[in-house]
Protein backbone atom coordinates (compact mmCIF):
# COMPACT_ATOMS: atom_id res chain seq x y z
CA UNK A 1 0.00 0.00 0.00
CA UNK A 2 1.54 3.31 -0.98
CA UNK A 3 0.74 6.18 1.35
CA UNK A 4 1.04 9.92 0.84
CA UNK A 5 1.17 12.22 3.85
CA UNK A 6 -0.17 15.65 2.85
CA UNK A 7 0.99 18.61 4.96
CA UNK A 8 -0.57 21.94 4.01
CA UNK A 9 1.76 24.63 5.34
CA UNK A 10 1.31 28.37 5.70
CA UNK A 11 4.21 30.11 7.48
CA UNK A 12 5.34 26.97 9.29
CA UNK A 13 9.15 27.25 8.90
CA UNK A 14 9.64 26.83 12.65
CA UNK A 15 7.53 23.76 13.25
CA UNK A 16 8.02 21.97 9.92
CA UNK A 17 11.46 20.37 10.67
CA UNK A 18 10.12 18.71 13.83
CA UNK A 19 6.94 17.55 12.08
CA UNK A 20 8.84 15.98 9.18
CA UNK A 21 11.45 14.32 11.39
CA UNK A 22 8.60 12.85 13.44
CA UNK A 23 7.00 11.48 10.26
CA UNK A 24 10.26 10.09 8.85
CA UNK A 25 10.92 8.31 12.15
CA UNK A 26 7.49 6.76 12.56
CA UNK A 27 6.17 6.21 9.02
CA UNK A 28 9.29 5.65 6.88
CA UNK A 29 7.24 3.78 4.26
CA UNK A 30 5.10 6.84 3.44
CA UNK A 31 5.88 9.61 0.95
CA UNK A 32 5.69 13.10 2.43
CA UNK A 33 4.28 16.04 0.50
CA UNK A 34 4.34 19.61 1.79
CA UNK A 35 1.91 21.98 0.08
CA UNK A 36 3.27 25.48 0.60
CA UNK A 37 0.21 27.72 0.62
CA UNK A 38 1.90 30.94 -0.46
CA UNK A 39 3.85 31.35 2.78
CA UNK A 40 5.60 34.63 3.50
CA UNK A 41 8.44 32.91 5.36
CA UNK A 42 10.97 30.26 4.26
CA UNK A 43 8.54 27.33 4.51
CA UNK A 44 9.26 26.15 0.97
CA UNK A 45 13.07 26.25 1.29
CA UNK A 46 12.93 24.58 4.70
CA UNK A 47 10.77 21.77 3.30
CA UNK A 48 13.01 21.25 0.27
CA UNK A 49 16.11 21.11 2.47
CA UNK A 50 14.43 18.39 4.52
CA UNK A 51 14.26 16.28 1.37
CA UNK A 52 10.47 15.96 1.07
CA UNK A 53 8.32 16.66 -1.96
CA UNK A 54 7.03 20.22 -2.15
CA UNK A 55 4.20 21.76 -4.13
CA UNK A 56 4.36 25.55 -4.13
CA UNK A 57 1.13 27.44 -4.69
CA UNK A 58 1.67 30.79 -6.41
CA UNK A 59 -0.45 32.57 -3.78
CA UNK A 60 -2.40 31.78 -0.62
CA UNK A 61 -5.49 29.67 -1.30
CA UNK A 62 -6.45 28.86 2.27
CA UNK A 63 -6.44 25.47 3.95
CA UNK A 64 -9.09 23.92 1.70
CA UNK A 65 -7.45 24.87 -1.58
CA UNK A 66 -4.04 23.76 -0.31
CA UNK A 67 -5.30 20.41 0.95
CA UNK A 68 -7.09 19.78 -2.32
CA UNK A 69 -3.82 20.39 -4.20
CA UNK A 70 -2.36 17.51 -2.20
CA UNK A 71 -5.32 15.30 -3.02
CA UNK A 72 -5.01 16.14 -6.71
CA UNK A 73 -1.36 15.10 -6.54
CA UNK A 74 -2.29 11.85 -4.79
CA UNK A 75 -4.91 11.22 -7.45
CA UNK A 76 -2.49 11.86 -10.35
CA UNK A 77 0.25 9.68 -8.90
CA UNK A 78 -2.08 6.81 -8.04
CA UNK A 79 -1.67 6.69 -4.26
CA UNK A 80 -3.87 4.16 -2.44
CA UNK A 81 -4.27 6.27 0.67
CA UNK A 82 -3.61 9.79 1.84
CA UNK A 83 -3.04 11.10 5.35
CA UNK A 84 -3.92 14.69 6.20
CA UNK A 85 -1.36 15.98 8.67
CA UNK A 86 -1.01 19.46 10.16
CA UNK A 87 2.23 21.37 9.73
CA UNK A 88 2.02 23.01 13.15
CA UNK A 89 3.04 19.97 15.17
CA UNK A 90 -0.25 19.18 16.89
CA UNK A 91 -0.60 15.80 15.17
CA UNK A 92 1.47 12.86 16.35
CA UNK A 93 3.12 10.77 13.63
CA UNK A 94 3.05 7.53 15.63
CA UNK A 95 -0.77 7.71 15.62
CA UNK A 96 -0.86 7.32 11.83
CA UNK A 97 -0.57 3.57 12.38
CA UNK A 98 -3.95 3.59 14.12
CA UNK A 99 -5.55 5.53 11.25
CA UNK A 100 -4.12 3.16 8.62
CA UNK A 101 -5.26 0.10 10.53
CA UNK A 102 -8.74 1.56 10.65
CA UNK A 103 -8.63 2.10 6.92
CA UNK A 104 -7.35 -1.42 6.24
CA UNK A 105 -10.28 -2.96 8.02
CA UNK A 106 -12.19 -1.78 4.97
CA UNK A 107 -15.45 -0.73 6.60
CA UNK A 108 -14.74 3.00 6.24
CA UNK A 109 -13.48 5.12 3.33
CA UNK A 110 -12.13 7.81 5.62
CA UNK A 111 -10.83 7.48 9.18
CA UNK A 112 -10.86 10.57 11.38
CA UNK A 113 -8.48 10.79 14.32
CA UNK A 114 -10.57 11.88 17.31
CA UNK A 115 -9.31 13.56 20.47
CA UNK A 116 -12.50 12.83 22.35
CA UNK A 117 -12.95 9.08 22.12
CA UNK A 118 -10.75 8.50 25.15
CA UNK A 119 -12.54 10.48 27.83
CA UNK A 120 -10.63 12.70 30.17
CA UNK A 121 -7.48 13.10 28.10
CA UNK A 122 -8.36 16.44 26.54
CA UNK A 123 -9.86 19.27 28.57
CA UNK A 124 -10.93 22.24 26.46
CA UNK A 125 -12.41 25.48 27.80
CA UNK A 126 -16.16 25.77 28.39
CA UNK A 127 -16.91 27.62 25.14
CA UNK A 128 -14.80 25.26 23.10
CA UNK A 129 -16.60 22.38 24.74
CA UNK A 130 -19.94 23.95 23.82
CA UNK A 131 -18.86 24.43 20.21
CA UNK A 132 -17.55 20.89 19.99
CA UNK A 133 -20.80 19.57 21.45
CA UNK A 134 -22.96 21.54 18.97
CA UNK A 135 -20.90 20.42 15.99
CA UNK A 136 -20.86 16.81 17.02
CA UNK A 137 -24.61 16.76 17.75
CA UNK A 138 -25.54 18.38 14.42
CA UNK A 139 -23.12 16.27 12.42
CA UNK A 140 -24.11 13.05 14.16
CA UNK A 141 -27.73 13.74 13.23
CA UNK A 142 -26.88 14.46 9.60
CA UNK A 143 -24.50 11.53 9.16
CA UNK A 144 -26.70 9.09 11.04
CA UNK A 145 -23.75 7.96 13.17
CA UNK A 146 -21.90 9.22 16.20
CA UNK A 147 -18.98 11.51 15.38
CA UNK A 148 -17.05 13.10 18.21
CA UNK A 149 -14.25 15.18 16.65
CA UNK A 150 -15.76 16.91 13.62
CA UNK A 151 -13.05 19.56 13.28
CA UNK A 152 -10.15 17.12 13.36
CA UNK A 153 -7.76 17.66 10.46
CA UNK A 154 -5.96 14.38 11.18
CA UNK A 155 -7.50 11.90 8.76
CA UNK A 156 -6.70 8.98 6.50
CA UNK A 157 -8.48 8.60 3.16
CA UNK A 158 -8.67 5.66 0.78
CA UNK A 159 -8.48 5.83 -3.02
CA UNK A 160 -12.23 6.49 -3.41
CA UNK A 161 -12.04 9.52 -1.14
CA UNK A 162 -8.81 10.72 -2.80
CA UNK A 163 -10.59 10.76 -6.16
CA UNK A 164 -13.62 12.49 -4.63
CA UNK A 165 -11.59 15.16 -2.80
CA UNK A 166 -9.51 15.86 -5.91
CA UNK A 167 -12.74 17.12 -7.46
CA UNK A 168 -14.73 18.46 -4.49
CA UNK A 169 -13.15 19.97 -1.44
CA UNK A 170 -14.70 22.79 0.59
CA UNK A 171 -12.67 25.96 0.96
CA UNK A 172 -12.77 27.94 4.17
CA UNK A 173 -13.30 25.54 7.08
CA UNK A 174 -13.24 22.25 5.25
CA UNK A 175 -13.11 19.56 7.93
CA UNK A 176 -16.75 19.68 9.02
CA UNK A 177 -18.19 20.35 5.58
CA UNK A 178 -16.17 17.66 3.87
CA UNK A 179 -17.69 15.02 6.17
CA UNK A 180 -21.16 16.04 5.00
CA UNK A 181 -20.08 15.96 1.34
CA UNK A 182 -18.55 12.51 1.78
CA UNK A 183 -21.66 11.21 3.48
CA UNK A 184 -23.83 12.51 0.65
CA UNK A 185 -21.52 10.86 -1.87
CA UNK A 186 -22.20 7.55 -0.13
CA UNK A 187 -18.84 7.15 1.61
CA UNK A 188 -18.43 5.59 5.02
CA UNK A 189 -16.81 7.56 7.83
CA UNK A 190 -14.99 6.05 10.78
CA UNK A 191 -13.28 7.43 13.87
CA UNK A 192 -10.37 6.16 15.91
CA UNK A 193 -9.05 7.64 19.16
CA UNK A 194 -5.79 9.58 18.87
CA UNK A 195 -3.67 11.79 21.08
CA UNK A 196 -2.82 15.30 19.92
CA UNK A 197 -0.20 17.75 21.15
CA UNK A 198 -0.43 21.44 21.84
CA UNK A 199 0.94 23.52 19.00
CA UNK A 200 4.74 23.73 18.78
CA UNK A 201 5.00 26.94 16.76
CA UNK A 202 3.10 29.43 14.64
CA UNK A 203 -0.42 30.55 15.42
CA UNK A 204 -3.73 28.76 15.01
CA UNK A 205 -5.92 30.16 12.26
CA UNK A 206 -8.78 30.13 14.77
CA UNK A 207 -8.60 32.92 17.37
CA UNK A 208 -11.13 33.08 20.25
CA UNK A 209 -12.88 36.10 18.69
CA UNK A 210 -13.41 34.28 15.43
CA UNK A 211 -14.78 31.15 17.06
CA UNK A 212 -18.40 32.25 17.18
CA UNK A 213 -18.25 33.49 13.61
CA UNK A 214 -16.58 30.24 12.62
CA UNK A 215 -19.37 28.19 14.18
CA UNK A 216 -22.16 30.10 12.50
CA UNK A 217 -20.41 30.04 9.14
CA UNK A 218 -19.67 26.33 9.24
CA UNK A 219 -23.19 25.41 10.33
CA UNK A 220 -24.59 27.60 7.56
CA UNK A 221 -22.28 25.97 5.02
CA UNK A 222 -23.34 22.54 6.23
CA UNK A 223 -27.01 23.37 5.83
CA UNK A 224 -26.38 24.83 2.37
CA UNK A 225 -24.56 21.62 1.43
CA UNK A 226 -27.66 19.71 2.41
CA UNK A 227 -29.73 21.88 0.05
CA UNK A 228 -27.37 21.45 -2.88
CA UNK A 229 -28.17 18.91 -5.51
CA UNK B 1 -41.05 70.37 -18.63
CA UNK B 2 -40.29 70.04 -14.92
CA UNK B 3 -36.83 69.75 -13.44
CA UNK B 4 -37.36 66.16 -12.26
CA UNK B 5 -38.04 65.09 -15.83
CA UNK B 6 -35.00 66.90 -17.21
CA UNK B 7 -32.79 65.37 -14.52
CA UNK B 8 -34.20 61.91 -15.13
CA UNK B 9 -33.67 62.14 -18.88
CA UNK B 10 -30.16 63.52 -18.48
CA UNK B 11 -29.29 60.84 -15.93
CA UNK B 12 -30.51 57.85 -17.87
CA UNK B 13 -29.16 59.20 -21.18
CA UNK B 14 -25.73 59.65 -19.57
CA UNK B 15 -25.86 56.12 -18.20
CA UNK B 16 -26.79 54.71 -21.62
CA UNK B 17 -24.02 56.73 -23.28
CA UNK B 18 -21.44 55.52 -20.74
CA UNK B 19 -22.46 51.88 -21.17
CA UNK B 20 -22.34 52.12 -24.97
CA UNK B 21 -18.99 53.89 -24.86
CA UNK B 22 -17.48 51.23 -22.58
CA UNK B 23 -18.71 48.48 -24.89
CA UNK B 24 -17.43 50.33 -27.95
CA UNK B 25 -13.96 50.67 -26.42
CA UNK B 26 -13.96 47.01 -25.46
CA UNK B 27 -13.74 47.85 -21.72
CA UNK B 28 -17.03 46.07 -20.98
CA UNK B 29 -17.76 42.63 -22.36
CA UNK B 30 -21.16 42.27 -24.01
CA UNK B 31 -21.93 39.38 -21.69
CA UNK B 32 -21.75 41.67 -18.66
CA UNK B 33 -23.31 44.69 -20.32
CA UNK B 34 -26.74 43.28 -21.19
CA UNK B 35 -28.31 44.08 -17.83
CA UNK B 36 -26.77 47.56 -17.89
CA UNK B 37 -28.01 48.27 -21.41
CA UNK B 38 -31.47 46.99 -20.66
CA UNK B 39 -31.79 48.96 -17.42
CA UNK B 40 -30.58 52.25 -18.92
CA UNK B 41 -32.92 51.91 -21.92
CA UNK B 42 -35.92 51.19 -19.67
CA UNK B 43 -35.06 54.16 -17.43
CA UNK B 44 -34.65 56.44 -20.45
CA UNK B 45 -38.00 55.43 -21.96
CA UNK B 46 -39.83 55.97 -18.69
CA UNK B 47 -38.10 59.34 -18.18
CA UNK B 48 -39.10 60.51 -21.66
CA UNK B 49 -42.73 59.46 -21.51
CA UNK B 50 -44.59 60.91 -18.55
CA UNK B 51 -47.81 59.07 -19.51
CA UNK B 52 -46.10 55.66 -19.55
CA UNK B 53 -44.51 56.42 -16.17
CA UNK B 54 -47.88 57.46 -14.73
CA UNK B 55 -49.58 54.40 -16.16
CA UNK B 56 -47.14 51.99 -14.47
CA UNK B 57 -47.13 53.96 -11.19
CA UNK B 58 -50.94 53.81 -10.96
CA UNK B 59 -50.82 50.12 -11.81
CA UNK B 60 -48.80 49.31 -8.68
CA UNK B 61 -50.15 52.14 -6.52
CA UNK B 62 -47.26 54.63 -6.46
CA UNK B 63 -48.51 58.20 -5.83
CA UNK B 64 -45.46 60.10 -6.95
CA UNK B 65 -44.57 58.71 -10.42
CA UNK B 66 -40.84 59.65 -10.48
CA UNK B 67 -40.24 57.38 -7.48
CA UNK B 68 -41.03 54.50 -9.83
CA UNK B 69 -37.74 55.37 -11.53
CA UNK B 70 -35.92 54.88 -8.23
CA UNK B 71 -37.66 51.57 -7.68
CA UNK B 72 -36.71 50.30 -11.12
CA UNK B 73 -33.13 51.51 -10.80
CA UNK B 74 -32.89 49.83 -7.40
CA UNK B 75 -34.21 46.51 -8.71
CA UNK B 76 -31.77 46.57 -11.61
CA UNK B 77 -28.88 47.33 -9.27
CA UNK B 78 -29.85 44.37 -7.10
CA UNK B 79 -29.95 42.10 -10.12
CA UNK B 80 -26.64 43.40 -11.43
CA UNK B 81 -24.80 42.93 -8.12
CA UNK B 82 -26.29 39.46 -7.71
CA UNK B 83 -25.12 38.62 -11.20
CA UNK B 84 -21.64 39.87 -10.32
CA UNK B 85 -21.54 37.77 -7.16
CA UNK B 86 -22.29 34.70 -9.25
CA UNK B 87 -19.65 35.67 -11.81
CA UNK B 88 -17.05 36.29 -9.08
CA UNK B 89 -17.81 32.92 -7.48
CA UNK B 90 -17.17 31.20 -10.78
CA UNK B 91 -13.98 33.19 -11.35
CA UNK B 92 -12.58 32.46 -7.90
CA UNK B 93 -13.18 28.76 -8.48
CA UNK B 94 -11.31 28.90 -11.78
CA UNK B 95 -8.59 30.96 -10.13
CA UNK B 96 -8.15 28.29 -7.45
CA UNK B 97 -7.93 25.51 -10.00
CA UNK B 98 -5.36 27.46 -12.01
CA UNK B 99 -3.20 28.01 -8.92
CA UNK B 100 -3.35 24.29 -8.10
CA UNK B 101 -2.49 23.42 -11.68
CA UNK B 102 0.50 25.79 -11.58
CA UNK B 103 1.80 24.11 -8.42
CA UNK B 104 1.39 20.62 -9.89
CA UNK B 105 2.95 21.58 -13.23
CA UNK B 106 5.90 23.34 -11.59
CA UNK B 107 6.53 20.23 -9.54
CA UNK B 108 6.59 17.93 -12.57
CA UNK B 109 8.73 20.45 -14.43
CA UNK B 110 11.27 20.43 -11.58
CA UNK B 111 11.24 16.64 -11.56
CA UNK B 112 11.74 16.47 -15.32
CA UNK B 113 14.58 18.96 -15.44
CA UNK B 114 16.31 17.26 -12.52
CA UNK B 115 16.19 13.92 -14.32
CA UNK B 116 17.24 15.52 -17.58
CA UNK B 117 19.99 17.53 -15.90
CA UNK B 118 21.57 14.48 -14.21
CA UNK B 119 21.53 12.56 -17.51
CA UNK B 120 23.30 15.41 -19.27
CA UNK B 121 26.01 15.95 -16.67
CA UNK B 122 28.70 14.42 -18.92
CA UNK B 123 29.21 17.06 -21.63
Amino acid sequence: MNILVIIPAYNEEKSLPGVIRDLQDHVPQADILVVNDGSKDRTETVARDLGVMVLGLPFNLGIGGAMQTGYRYAEQKGYDSAIQFDGDGQHVASEIKALCEGLQQGSADIIVGSRFLRPGEYRPSFFRMLGIWIFSTVLSAILGMRVTDTTSGFRAANRRVIEFFARNYPEDYPEVESLVLLHRAGMNIGEVPVVMRDRTGGRSSITPIRSAYYMVKVLLAVFIDLLKK
Amino acid sequence: MDIVKILAIAGSATLLFLVLELIRRGRLKERYSLLWLFSSVVLLILSLSRSLLEFFSKLIGIYYPPSLLFLIAFIFLLLITLHFSAVISGLSDKNKRLAQEVALLRHSLDELSRRHGSAQDGP
